[in-house]
């Protein structure tokens, strides 16, 4: 496939994942932050996005796996996966965090492990998503192009 | 040779993901930026020490230790951090007379009136909403604040006109000493008027160059 068909797919894949709310705004500021001194500041930090993501969803599911829930530290664990997706634009999983906080309140654990369940969905949607579009960029390198949306 | 005036942000945020970003919006304005991951860890970095309270009001957000010397322009931290919070490290500050004039920023992913408005009381500059995006940080620079050097030996005081006409290095030394008979205040205040932009230029390189932590440009201490 030549660059420019590589392109417009890039484009077109792009403009999908913003209209289905897998990626706000936020994310554009983050391509933007990215120049030729530093090319892959959006893969390091949605890398770190994935790394942070899957400790705090191992830890969600210890947390509600216990006899007695600690709603404080499940609580604090999704708020901290609140901000970090809103630092890189995953907007549905954002969403997903801010009802999963409203459940904590709540004490309601079923509530709770539905959330996470959900969220679960949605970050394996993203993660793949993302690689699926840091592939399209990589491929458009190797062509020879510059990966610019 | 090349002469840039780099401000130094000294950023807190207990997040890795928002340290990082925050250092690139910082990096990406031209300021030069060192990231801590805690209150306690900004403190520790500005030279903070209760028993030096009394002997370093002279030189305002510049560290009193010995070992080494630390300007700091701004600091920008997030307000909910485990430990000390962001508002806790910023009532530190100001109630510190080493380091209470240097600006501090707030920064919040939660909209709430009432944190504002207490972080603004306390004496923050502004106050940020996560994420924070690149616009916002054409909000920092009227915040920016030259902080004085440490002097050396005492010398007789030149005056400005003088200054001026001199080599950078001459300049630099007189600026110094003509600084430490002013009020930390008003120095800093009126520096940016009386001085003509290329003396300011001429008193960071020497300060940069000294500072092995920031040849990089970045520090990151975790």
């Amino acid at each position: 496939m030549d660059v420019v068909q590589l392109k417009r797919q890039l484009i077109a894949f792009t403009e999908l994942l913003y209209r289905e709310g897998f990626l706000d705004e936020q994310f554009n500021q983050l391509q933007q932050l990215q120049d030729e001194n530093n090319p892959n500041f959006v893969a390091e930090v949605v890398t770190l996005f994935f790394e942070d993501a899957e400790r705090i969803l191992n830890e969600l599911a210890n947390n509600l796996d216990q006899q007695s829930v600690d709603f404080k530290k499940v609580d604090a664990h999704v708020h901290q996966l609140k901000g970090s997706s809103s630092s890189i634009g995953a907007q549905r999983i954002q969403r997903v965090c801010i009802i999963f906080r409203t459940v904590c309140n709540e004490k309601n654990v079923e509530g709770c492990l539905k959330c996470l369940q959900q969220l679960k969905h949605e970050y394996a949607l993203m993660k793949s998503k993302l690689e699926t579009l840091f592939n399209l960029e990589q491929q458009i390198l190797a062509a020879g192009g510059p990966p610019s949306i | 040779m090349e002469v840039e005036s780099q401000f130094h942000v000294l950023a807190v945020d207990d997040s890795l993901i928002d340290r990082k970003l925050i250092e690139r919006l910082l990096k990406t304005s031209s300021y030069q930026v060192t990231t801590v991951d805690s209150g306690s860890k900004a403190l520790e970095f500005l030279g903070f020490r209760e028993e030096d309270e009394q002997s370093s009001s002279d030189y305002p957000s510049i560290s009193p230790s010995s070992q080494r010397v630390v300007e700091v322009n701004l600091i920008i931290t997030d307000y909910c951090m485990p430990g000390m919070t962001g508002y806790d490290l910023l009532k530190k500050i100001k109630e510190s007379s080493s380091l209470r004039n240097i600006p501090v920023v707030i920064m919040s992913s939660e909209n709430v009136p009432s944190r504002v408005s207490r972080c603004l009381e306390e004496g923050a500059e502004e106050f940020f909403l996560k994420p924070v995006k690149l616009s916002d940080m054409s909000r920092l620079r009227p915040h920016m604040k030259r902080t004085k050097l440490i002097p050396q030996k005492p010398e007789p005081e030149k005056d400005e006109k003088q200054e001026e006409e001199l080599e950078p290095e001459n300049k630099h030394q007189i600026q110094q000493q003509s600084n430490s008979n002013d009020h930390p205040q008003t120095q800093s205040n009126t520096s940016n008027n009386k001085r003509k932009a290329a003396v300011e230029e001429a008193i960071s390189p020497d300060i940069t160059t000294r500072r092995p932590r920031y040849s990089g440009g970045v520090t990151t201490a975790v």
